[in-house]
C-alpha cells in the first residue's frame, strides 16, 4: 500500500483502516460532496476540516451509512463495502457522535443507551458496563441520572460512551466542541487521545483551527464539496490552513480604543421564570451596555441565552417595568415593537422562521423590521422604497443572491446572515443586540459582520453580542461576561481577563467572586458587587 | 424505482395545475361512478356540467350560487394566508342572516332607502359578533378556533330554527317554519331581468378586488401573512398575534355574514330553518382551489356554483341522490390535497448505485 507511505508519523504495516474513493453525492441544489478521497489509519487522529457547507457532515454522513453516495467507493480494512444503514456501520466496528445529540430527557443515561444497542443486555449488566467504560475513559456518567438534568457537556459524554460500548475500530465525531467550554474540550481531547493509542480511529469534524492543530496527526481540507488539500496540521498555521478552506487570507478585526457614552441599555436585577420545563429562569441579571461599546456575553446556550435575548427584545415581558431601561425608558413591559420605537434593533440566532421569512422576498423581509423607516406610509406599503433599502442592504453587505426578489429560503445561512445582520444595522439602531453573529458563517462573512458591528460602535450604538464562540468575543469586545445556568457574571474588560478565566466562568464559577450574598440571600449586595465591578473596569 | 423528493423550491407551475389536475381528476371519477351507477356517462357529463349554462336563466343561477361561495371564501382565504383557521363560516353566514334578516323584519315595511345598507351592515356586524367568540376565546384561553367555530355552527343553526319556529314565525304562514317575507326595501335588486342574479354578485366582485389590494398594498396586510409564513418572524418583529387573530377572524365573519344577507334578502326573500346547503363549509374547498388568492378564488367559486347546479340538475334529470353534490365536492378536495402535494415534492426515478469494480482505489487515495 502506498497510502502509509506518505505519512511516516504512522506505522506502515497496517494497513488502512477506511479508504474513501470519488465520494460524490448531489442534492438538488448542491453537489454536497465532488470526488472526494481520503484515508485513515489505525490509531489516527483524522481531521476533516472545512467552512460550512464544505460538504463535512454529508461525507461523515456516507461514511456512516445515513447517506448514501450517488458515486464513490468504500474500502473497509482492505475491503469494498456497501454501507446501507447506521447499524450495518455499527456492526462493522464504526461509531458516530453527532452534533446534534440524539437523547430521550426524560429516560436516563441507561435507558438511552439501552435504546439504541443492537444486541440485548439486562439493565444491571448495563449499568455495570457503563460505569466500566465511563471509568476507563475518563467520561464520568451516572447510568441512572436523567438526562434532562445534564449540561450539555454531560450528554455529549453520554453520546460518546454509547459509542464506546460498541468497541468502535472508527469513531466520528461531528464538531464536538461546539457546546464545551474550554476546560471541557481538554478534558475530550484526553479521551480522544486515549483512545487513538489503543488503534481507534478518529475521524475529527471541525472548522476550529487551534483544536486540529493540536489534536489531529493529519487533516483533509474540503472547500466547496472537493479536496482543497491535505496537511499535517502541526506543521501549518492557523493562517495557512485557513487558506486551504476559504481560499484567501484572514484580515485582522481590531478595535480602536474610544470613550463610551451614556448607559443605552440598562437591566437591573432581571428576573424571569420559565414556562419551558426544560428551559432556565433568569436569575437577578445586571448588566449595563453605554454607547459606543460592544458588550459580549459568552457561555453555551441552554444557559439562559434563548430567555434572556427574549426578555430584552421585548418577545416576553417582565412585570417589573425597571427591570430593563432602554434609552432612559423603563421598557420591562414594553412590546418588541415599543421597544424598536425606542431604537432598539435585534438579530436573532435562528435566521429562517424568526430573522427572516423564508417564503417571503428579500424586499418583503427587508420590511419585516423596516415599516417605520419610510417604508409605509399611510399603513400602504411603498414598494419602490422596499426594493430599494433591500437592494442598498444587499450592495453594502455583499448579500449572494439573486437580486431582491430572491426568497429568503434560497439563500445560504451566511449570506442570509449579512442581510439580516445589514437590515439591522440601516435601520439605524441605537442599542443593538446580537445573537450569534456569526454562527454557521463563513470565515470570510464573519469578517464583513464583525466590521459592521465594529462600525456601529464607532457610530456611537451600545452594542451586545451574545455568542457561544469565545475567540469571536474575545475579537469585538470591549467588556465581556458569562452567562451560565441563568446568572450572569460581572462584566470585565477584555485586558482583564484571559480565555481560561472566561471559560472557568462558563461552568459558574464566578459565584464565589460576586455573590457572597447568593448564599445569603441578600441580593441587593451582590448588585451593588456587580456595579462596583463595573466601575473598576471603566475606571 | 420511484422516489419522492422534495424540490429545491416550491413549484410555481404545479401551484396553478393543480387545480386543474383535481379537477380533470374529479370529472374523470364522476365519469366512472355515473358508468357503475349504470348511467350513460356522455349523457351524465352533459346534463352535470352542459345543460345548467345553457340558458340566460342557467347562467344567472350560476353567478347566483357563486355570490355567497365567493364572499365566504374571499374571508377564509386571508384568515388562512394568516394562520387563522376559521372553519365556521357557515355559522358566521347563518347569524348575519338573523341579524341582517331580524333588522328587515324589525322595519316591516318601511320604504327607507337606508333598509339595505342597514341589513348589510346588521349582517356583517352579526358575522363579525359570531366570528369574535372563537376570537377571543384563541387569545384568552388558546382554544383551537377550528373546533369553537365549528361547534358554533350547529348553535348557530339551532338558533336560526329556534327563531322560525317560535318568536319570528310568521302568524299567516301556515305553521311553516318560516319568518313573514322581506319588504321590498329589504332584498337586493335584481343585477339581469330574467335571471335571479342580484347586485350581491357585483358587491363580491368589488370585495374580492378589495382583498387582493388589501394584500398587495397594505401594511396590515403584509402582517398577517408574516403571521401565516412564519409566526416566529411576526413575533420578532412585533407584530401582535392577538391581533391578527382578531383580524382574521373579523374580517373573514363580516364577509361570512354579508353572504348570509345575499341569501335571505335575495333569492329566499325572507328567513327559513334551511338558508343555505353548506356554502360556508364549500367555501372552504374554493379557497383552496383558488390558491388563496381572490382571482382564483373567483374562478373556484364558478366551478363549485356549477357543481351545485349539476347536483340538482344530475337529481332531477337523472333521479340520481342528493349526495351527488356532496361527492363531487369530496372528490374535488381529495384530488386536490393529493395533486399539491407535487408542489413541494416531485417523483424522481433511482437508478441503482455504481457498483465497485475493481478500480485501483489505493493509487487514488494516496
Amino acid at each position: 500500500m502506498t497510502i502509509a507511505m506518505d505519512f511516516p508519523s504512522i506505522n506502515p504495516d497496517f494497513s488502512p483502516r477506511l479508504v474513501l474513493t470519488g465520494i460524490t453525492k448531489r442534492y438538488p441544489a448542491v453537489v454536497a460532496n465532488d470526488g472526494i478521497s481520503l484515508a485513515v489509519m489505525p490509531g489516527e487522529i483524522h481531521a476533516v476540516l472545512g467552512e460550512n457547507g464544505a460538504g463535512k457532515s454529508t461525507l461523515m454522513k456516507i461514511a456512516y451509512g445515513v447517506v448514501k453516495p450517488d458515486e464513490g467507493t468504500i474500502l473497509w480494512e482492505g475491503r469494498y463495502q456497501h454501507i446501507a444503514n447506521p447499524a450495518q456501520a455499527r456492526r462493522m466496528g464504526i461509531g458516530m457522535v453527532f452534533q446534534h445529540f440524539s437523547l430521550f430527557e426524560t429516560l436516563t443515561v441507561a435507558e438511552n443507551i439501552a435504546q439504541s444497542l443492537d444486541a440485548q443486555m439486562p439493565a444491571s449488566a448495563l449499568a455495570a458496563r457503563i460505569t466500566e467504560v465511563s471509568e476507563k475513559y475518563g467520561l464520568p456518567v451516572a447510568p441512572h441520572r436523567l438526562v434532562h438534568s445534564m449540561s450539555v457537556g454531560e450528554r455529549q459524554r453520554v453520546e460518546i460512551v454509547r459509542c464506546l460500548l460498541q468497541q468502535p475500530k472508527l469513531l466520528i465525531m461531528d464538531e464536538p466542541t461546539s457546546v464545551l467550554t474550554p476546560q471541557a474540550v481538554q478534558t475530550l481531547f484526553a479521551t480522544l487521545r486515549q483512545l487513538a493509542s489503543e488503534g481507534c480511529s478518529i475521524l475529527y469534524i471541525s472548522h476550529k483551527l487551534d483544536e486540529i492543530r493540536s489534536l489531529c496527526d493529519r487533516a483533509t481540507v474540503l472547500r466547496n464539496g472537493r479536496v482543497s488539500g491535505t496537511a499535517i496540521p502541526a506543521n501549518e498555521s492557523n493562517d495557512s490552513l485557513a487558506r486551504m478552506m476559504i481560499g484567501n487570507e484572514l484580515s485582522a478585526c481590531h478595535l480602536e480604543p474610544q470613550e463610551t457614552g451614556e448607559v443605552r441599555l440598562d437591566v437591573d436585577k432581571l428576573s424571569q421564570t420559565t414556562i419551558d420545563p426544560f428551559g432556565t429562569a433568569l436569575k437577578e441579571i445586571n448588566l449595563a451596555v453605554k454607547s459606543g461599546e460592544i458588550v459580549g456575553i459568552a457561555g453555551i446556550s441552554g444557559n439562559g441565552q434563548k430567555e434572556l435575548l427574549a426578555a430584552l427584545s421585548g418577545e416576553s415581558l417582565n412585570p417589573r417595568a425597571s427591570s430593563i431601561v432602554l434609552m432612559g425608558e423603563a421598557a420591562g413591559r414594553l412590546n418588541p415593537a415599543q421597544r424598536r420605537r425606542l431604537g432598539l434593533t435585534f438579530v436573532p440566532e435562528e435566521r429562517l422562521g424568526r430573522g427572516a421569512v423564508p417564503a417571503m422576498s428579500l424586499a418583503q423581509n427587508a420590511l419585516l423590521t423596516g415599516a417605520r423607516h419610510g417604508l409605509v406610509r399611510y399603513g400602504l406599503m411603498r414598494h419602490a422604497a422596499i426594493r430599494r433599502f433591500a437592494r442598498d442592504v444587499i450592495a453594502r453587505f455583499g448579500v449572494k443572491c439573486g437580486g431582491e426578489q430572491s426568497a429568503a429560503s434560497s439563500l445560504s445561512g451566511g449570506n442570509l446572515q449579512k442581510f439580516i445582520v445589514g437590515r439591522e444595522t440601516m435601520l439605524q439602531p441605537k442599542v443593538m443586540i446580537v445573537a450569534q453573529p456569526t454562527w454557521g458563517v463563513d470565515v470570510g462573512a464573519a469578517q464583513l459582520i464583525w466590521q459592521a458591528l465594529i462600525d456601529l460602535r464607532s457610530q456611537g450604538v451600545a452594542l451586545l453580542i451574545i455568542s457561544e464562540e469565545i475567540e469571536e468575543l474575545f475579537t469585538i469586545s470591549d467588556r465581556i461576561c458569562v452567562l451560565a445556568d441563568g446568572r450572569l457574571s460581572p462584566q470585565v474588560r477584555l485586558a482583564d481577563t484571559s480565555v481560561e478565566q472566561i471559560g472557568n466562568w462558563m461552568s459558574g464559577n464566578f459565584s464565589a467572586l460576586s455573590a457572597n450574598s447568593d448564599a445569603d440571600g441578600q441580593p441587593d449586595k451582590h448588585g451593588a458587587h456587580v456595579k462596583q465591578e463595573n466601575n473598576l473596569a471603566q475606571a | 424505482m420511484l422516489k419522492l423528493e422534495r424540490r429545491p423550491a416550491p413549484s410555481k407551475v404545479m401551484t396553478i395545475a393543480s387545480p386543474l389536475i383535481a379537477a380533470l381528476a374529479m370529472l374523470l371519477t364522476g365519469i366512472v361512478i355515473f358508468t357503475l351507477l349504470g348511467k350513460d356517462p356522455q349523457q351524465a357529463f352533459y346534463v352535470f356540467f352542459i345543460k345548467p349554462l345553457q340558458t340566460m336563466y342557467g347562467f344567472g343561477e350560476l353567478l347566483l350560487k357563486a355570490t355567497p361561495l365567493l364572499l365566504c371564501a374571499l374571508g377564509l382565504a386571508l384568515g388562512f394566508r394568516s394562520n387563522v383557521w376559521n372553519i365556521g363560516a357557515e355559522g358566521q353566514l347563518t347569524i348575519g342572516a338573523i341579524t341582517g334578516g331580524g333588522v328587515a323584519l324589525w322595519l316591516g315595511d318601511s320604504t327607507t332607502a337606508w333598509g339595505l345598507p342597514l341589513m348589510l351592515a346588521a349582517g356583517a356586524l352579526g358575522g363579525m359578533t359570531w366570528a369574535a367568540i372563537p376570537a377571543y376565546l384563541r387569545n384568552r384561553f388558546n382554544t383551537s378556533e377550528i373546533l369553537v367555530s365549528l361547534m358554533l355552527v350547529y348553535i348557530a343553526q339551532l338558533l336560526l330554527s329556534y327563531l322560525v319556529h317560535g318568536p319570528w314565525r310568521d302568524p299567516q304562514g301556515y305553521n311553516f317554519p318560516q319568518s313573514k317575507a322581506f319588504g321590498d326595501a329589504f332584498l337586493i335588486p335584481l343585477l339581469m331581468d330574467g335571471t335571479r342574479t342580484n347586485w350581491g354578485f357585483i358587491l363580491a366582485l368589488i370585495l374580492a378586488l378589495a382583498s387582493w389590494s388589501f394584500s398587495r398594498w397594505t401594511y396590515a396586510g403584509y402582517r398577517m401573512q408574516v403571521a401565516g409564513h412564519a409566526p416566529a418572524a411576526a413575533a420578532y418583529a412585533g407584530y401582535s398575534n392577538k391581533g391578527n387573530v382578531w383580524m382574521a377572524l373579523m374580517i373573514s365573519g363580516a364577509m361570512a355574514g354579508l353572504a348570509g344577507i345575499c341569501e335571505v334578502a335575495g333569492p329566499i326573500g325572507q328567513l327559513q330553518a334551511e338558508i343555505s346547503p353548506g356554502y360556508g363549509f364549500a367555501a372552504i374547498i374554493v379557497a383552496w382551489i383558488g390558491r388563496l388568492h381572490p382571482l382564483g378564488i373567483v374562478l373556484g367559486s364558478l366551478l363549485m356554483s356549477l357543481l351545485y347546479l349539476g347536483g340538482e340538475s344530475a337529481q332531477m334529470q337523472m333521479a340520481l341522490p342528493s349526495a351527488i353534490t356532496g361527492l363531487f365536492q369530496g372528490l374535488l378536495l381529495f384530488y386536490l390535497l393529493a395533486a399539491d402535494l407535487f408542489i413541494q415534492f416531485r417523483i424522481k426515478s433511482i437508478k441503482p448505485a455504481r457498483t465497485p469494480e475493481a478500480r485501483s482505489v489505493a493509487t487514488e487515495a494516496a
